[in-house]
């Protein structure tokens, strides 16, 4: 059986024989060629923008997460100090997921900005490649016979395909990353948004099972220790806001 | 021999480091018919670091198309799965 190499270059090799329809004038199938191409170019670079606005996107969200995070913190800390354990409990529970979540979301960013990286980078191969061929089929037009021409496109709108594919591919598993990401971001918002306190008592969802679950944990005990320990050192004790 | 690493571009390798690769992607074959994607893995990993280190990239304006494609380490045992497949895993490109 043939190895992998073969196989990816006859599955490209067959998805370019499926883009190009070959008329049977040579000069033809060159327009209509370059004609396709030009076009397929502006949806590369409009995947590619897709993906750069999405991403940007996603790094504002994670900003405003680490601030939910930090708020959960001082929430943690008012409940404590108006006696209520309890509450300052369930606060760094949900800190201590979103803290886990926010890490998994910081991982798949730094894929995600890697695969961009790669995906301009393919973009602008494309983009040398199409303008390559431009030249090169004004060539073909004025030097070769009409037999020896198809060979020609043929050869060059292959290479071109081959481009393309890569490129859509990248596209696509940028985009799938993006949705990843997406669905994490809103598993952290919808922890840190249900961090009013005083929702906490009354709902009883999968986050809150989940919470429940983790209230036994190690991470909440020893930052509850560590907070009383602050506000034991001094601070004044005060009601709870809200 | 012109070889493409997917995703990265296109390069002009010898002979002798066409009979390495072959070789690599034997057992990359099988090792993605075992589903042992760590070997898997290792094995495109050393193809690439092989024609990167040892093959000439082509220029982005060349036109050649190429004899052998090599698919990237970084997909999952699944993803590189659908791309053998004759469906293809590649998509259409994205239209408006």
């Amino acid at each position: 059986m043939a190895g992998l190499m073969s196989r990816t270059s006859a599955v490209v090799k067959a998805w370019i024989s499926k883009l190009l329809d070959r008329a049977e004038d040579p000069s033809v199938t060159l327009d209509y060629s370059y004609e396709k191409q030009r076009e397929q170019l502006q949806n590369v670079k409009r995947g590619v923008a897709d993906v750069v606005t999405a991403k940007k996107r996603l790094e504002l969200q994670a900003q405003k997460l680490e601030q939910d995070v930090v708020k959960l913190d001082g929430q943690a800390r008012e409940a404590l100090g108006a006696g209520r354990e309890d509450l300052a409990r369930a606060a760094l529970e949900r800190k201590t997921l979103a803290q886990q979540q926010l890490q998994g979301l910081d991982q798949q960013a730094a894929d995600l900005e890697a695969q961009q990286e790669k995906l301009v980078a393919a973009e602008k191969r494309l983009a040398t490649k199409v303008e390559a061929f431009r030249s090169q089929k004004e060539v073909i037009k004025a030097q070769y016979s009409a037999a020896e021409a198809q060979v020609r496109i043929g050869e060059a709108a292959t290479g071109i395909g081959e481009e393309m594919a890569d490129t859509g591919l990248a596209i696509d598993r940028a985009r799938d990353k993006t949705e990843q990401m997406q669905a994490r971001a809103a598993a952290v918002e919808e922890l840190t948004a249900a961090g009013t306190l005083e929702d906490l008592t009354s709902t009883d969802t999968q986050l809150d099972r989940e919470l429940a679950q983790l209230s036994a944990s190690k991470q909440v005990d020893d930052e509850l220790a560590r907070l009383k320990g602050e506000l034991g050192a001094g601070e004044p004790q005060k009601e709870l806001e809200g | 021999m012109i070889v493409r690493l997917m995703g990265e571009g296109q390069f002009r390798v010898d002979d002798a480091l066409i009979e390495r690769l072959n070789e690599l992607d034997d057992g990359a074959e099988a090792a993605l018919e075992a589903e042992d994607e760590i070997e898997l893995d290792k094995r495109l990993d050393e193809m690439w670091r092989l024609v990167q280190e040892s093959g000439d990239r082509l220029p982005d304006a060349d036109l050649t198309p190429s004899e052998a494609v090599i698919p990237p380490s970084d997909l999952t045992l699944e993803e590189t799965r659908r791309l053998m497949e004759a469906e293809g895993f590649i998509p259409d490109i994205p239209g408006e």
